[in-house]
């Protein structure tokens, strides 16, 4: 019988053990999980302030099967680069060093740190799961909330930000390699990550990572809403990476008919699904959808 | 070989670290630090050296991504001043909560604004309730060999807590003085490699295992109270570690402190830094005029040498601290932190202080001798 991708995963074992402190139907830690089937025994996660600093488990114990570095919110770029430096230095050159953190630390406090170690391109990966605002913290709005999405900070939904185009951002950096991911797709996502290991130097992933207290949806509609995320043309799935002078992006199978905005489903299906965007204003619609036009048009003149 | 050299401070803090064989140095460039790195990097571009620089976007990240070299094993190396110094704050915490004995040169600068480059005290003394070991050096070979003796003490499995080393801006950081450089094989025998006692961030060698994750308050007060538990460890650690270093190199700057013209002396003047140089000069010139004046160098800040002031306080009738920084509201933080020994140690010597040389403002002789005579 020829071996699926799915026998592969289920092969590669179980890195996020039973025992973590997540709420009901966290996208984080089922990416979490395909990540780390993708990575295996080999790897160190440094891990800044954000929601897996509290779900990995409460001292003594630990629900992830691998060395697990805790640092603080704004430091994990930097601190990832010193541990790989210092592993290469000492030898140990076949060890992922990996950044897991959410986009409060990787794209506002500690984008500093993310962009330093992409452009001294720093053979690491930095995995950032978006969930679109502070949650650790109890849901604060952050550079990568949508516009006119309420948080505890935003509490009427007025627009605010624009959401920062954080994975095109990091391609600008002319890096080896950048992926966006979505919890819903995860064999995309644990391609993506199998791919990346293969890479000798920087790499970046960015996975939208539905949150049920977050959002407001029911905690049993993590993969609907993020599968409506790339279904209404919202989140898109790419690939990138710099050559010989150049940015080259190519659309991911499950976004490539959603090139097509025809093809797309009205934004409304992905929006009226979550209590964040209950009471939604016409303008906000509008500004949501100038949102995902602008991240279309920013991709479309590097792809394939 | 064994060579001499007349270098500034920062060219000897970077040899302290060329001969203590950093592996990882992470660094940031500001003034008056700069040429510190600028001669690490020089020495690694050219091979000299068998070590990976890393330049930070900042020194929140040079922190960072020493502890990070730190906790995988390494021996690693930044340098930093005033501003720097603070906006690594939070990471000089971590660092020490994280129990990294990373080593790091720090030349005292006063703090913005206005914008100042010239040499104070108070950027190293605002982070002394951090869990770091402070050096102070009085001139340049102090600043090599408190490199060395730093790591020896930071890497000892019964601290394991990271060291600074503080030299002050320009006057010692850019001024040359003659200073030797050891054999490395003598340095070698003084410092073996780092060799970290428990797991580290390494999965070549180590297992799974999560470092820094949420606890609950009472196992969180255990963790800090071996903090202190490995910072008064380092008391008898940093007195070996001098022992050692004057068998092998044949003199010694003192371990926490060092006393100077000490017989029969009533007045004692404590001072740190090159401050502490200087104080022992004007000391001596005093002893020709009569005055009985002895001069007290603090070289450890912390642990702070308690039972060493508290002697010196019964031996004298007065003591005089001279200061080169200031706690707003409060002190001179020397002189506050002199005046709490006292009172611990029920000693009721009188402590005058005196604070000078703020911003770089220099501090003369007749200025020493002027706070003598106002108290003796």
């Amino acid at each position: 019988m020829v071996k699926t991708i799915m026998d592969e995963i289920i092969e590669a074992g179980d890195y996020v053990l039973p025992g973590t402190t997540a709420c009901p139907g966290c996208g984080s830690t089922l990416a979490l999980r395909y990540v780390l089937k993708a990575l295996g025994k080999n790897t160190v996660l440094v891990i800044p302030a954000c929601c897996s600093s509290v779900y990995q488990a409460i001292y003594p114990n630990s629900a992830i099967n691998v060395i697990i570095y805790n640092v603080a919110f704004a430091s994990a770029g930097a601190v990832a680069s010193g541990i790989k430096q210092a592993l290469d230095i000492k030898g140990y050159q076949d060890v992922n060093v990996v950044v897991w953190g959410g986009d409060g630390g990787l794209v506002d406090i500690g984008f500093a740190t993310v962009s330093g170690a992409a452009e001294r391109n720093e053979d690491i990966f930095i995995i950032c799961y978006d969930n679109e605002a502070y949650m650790n913290t109890g849901i604060q709005r952050s550079g990568s909330t949508p516009p006119g999405a309420k948080t505890t900070t935003t509490p009427l939904g007025k627009i605010v930000g624009f959401k920062k185009p954080m994975p095109f951002l990091m391609l600008l950096h002319g890096i080896p390699y950048v992926a966006t991911a979505n919890v819903a797709y995860p064999t995309d996502l644990y391609e993506k990550v199998k791919r990346g290991k293969e890479i000798n130097g920087f790499k970046y992933i960015h996975i939208l990572s539905p949150c049920p207290p977050g959002w407001r949806y029911d905690d049993s509609k993590t993969v609907e809403v993020g599968k409506l995320a790339v279904e209404t043309g919202y989140w898109i799935l790419w690939e990138g990476y710099y050559k010989e002078g150049k940015i080259r992006i190519s659309l991911s199978p499950p976004s490539r008919p959603y090139r097509t905005p025809a093809k797309r489903k009205p934004i409304e299906e992905f929006l009226k699904y979550q209590g964040r965007f209950k009471g939604f204003t016409e303008t906000s619609i509008k500004r949501v959808k100038e949102w995902i036009d602008y991240q279309w048009n920013l991709i479309e003149p590097f792809l394939q | 070989m064994k060579r001499y050299d007349v270098i500034t401070g920062n060219y000897s803090a970077a040899w302290g670290a060329r001969l203590s064989k950093v592996e990882v140095i992470a660094a940031y460039p500001i003034t008056p630090q700069t040429t510190i790195v600028e001669k690490l990097s020089e020495w690694v571009d050219k091979g000299e050296m068998k070590a990976k620089f890393i330049a930070v976007e900042s020194e929140h990240s040079a922190m960072s991504a020493a502890m990070g070299a730190s906790a995988a094993g390494a021996r690693a190396f930044t340098a930093t001043s005033s501003h720097g110094l603070l906006y690594m704050y939070e990471m000089i915490a971590w660092a020490a909560g994280a129990r990294t004995p990373v080593v790091m040169a720090v030349v005292n600068r006063a703090l913005g604004p206005p914008w100042n480059i010239w040499s104070e005290h108070t950027d190293v003394l605002m982070t002394r309730d951090t869990g770091w070991i402070q050096f102070w050096a009085s001139n340049n070979q102090e600043v090599l060999d408190s490199i060395i003796q730093a790591y020896r003490v930071a890497e000892d499995k019964h601290v394991l807590l990271p060291a600074m080393v503080t030299l002050e801006g320009f006057v010692l950081s850019h001024t040359a003085m003659p200073v030797t450089i050891h054999e490395q094989d003598k340095v070698d025998s003084f410092l073996p490699p780092y060799n970290p006692p428990h797991y580290v961030v390494n999965p070549m060698i180590s297992e799974p295992f999560t470092y820094g994750n949420i606890l609950f308050p009472w196992d969180y007060a255990k963790v800090r109270m071996s903090i202190e538990r490995a910072m008064i460890n380092s008391i008898d650690v940093i007195k070996k570690a001098a022992k050692e270093f004057e068998e092998i190199f044949g003199y010694s700057h003192g371990a926490l402190i060092k006393e100077e013209n000490v017989e029969n002396a009533d007045v004692a003047i404590i001072a740190m830094g090159a401050v502490a140089e200087e104080v022992e000069a004007v000391s001596e010139q005093l002893r020709k005029d009569g005055l009985k004046i002895k001069a007290v160098k603090v070289r450890v800040f912390r642990p702070f040498p308690k039972r060493e002031i508290a002697e010196i306080a019964n031996s004298v009738s007065k003591i005089i601290v001279i200061d080169r920084d200031i706690s707003f509201g409060w002190d001179g933080i020397l002189a506050s932190h002199v005046k709490a020994v006292l009172h611990e140690y029920k000693v009721d010597t009188p402590v005058f202080t005196k604070i000078m040389g703020i911003g770089g403002d220099d501090i003369l002789p007749e200025h020493i001798v002027k706070a003598v005579k106002d108290v003796y």
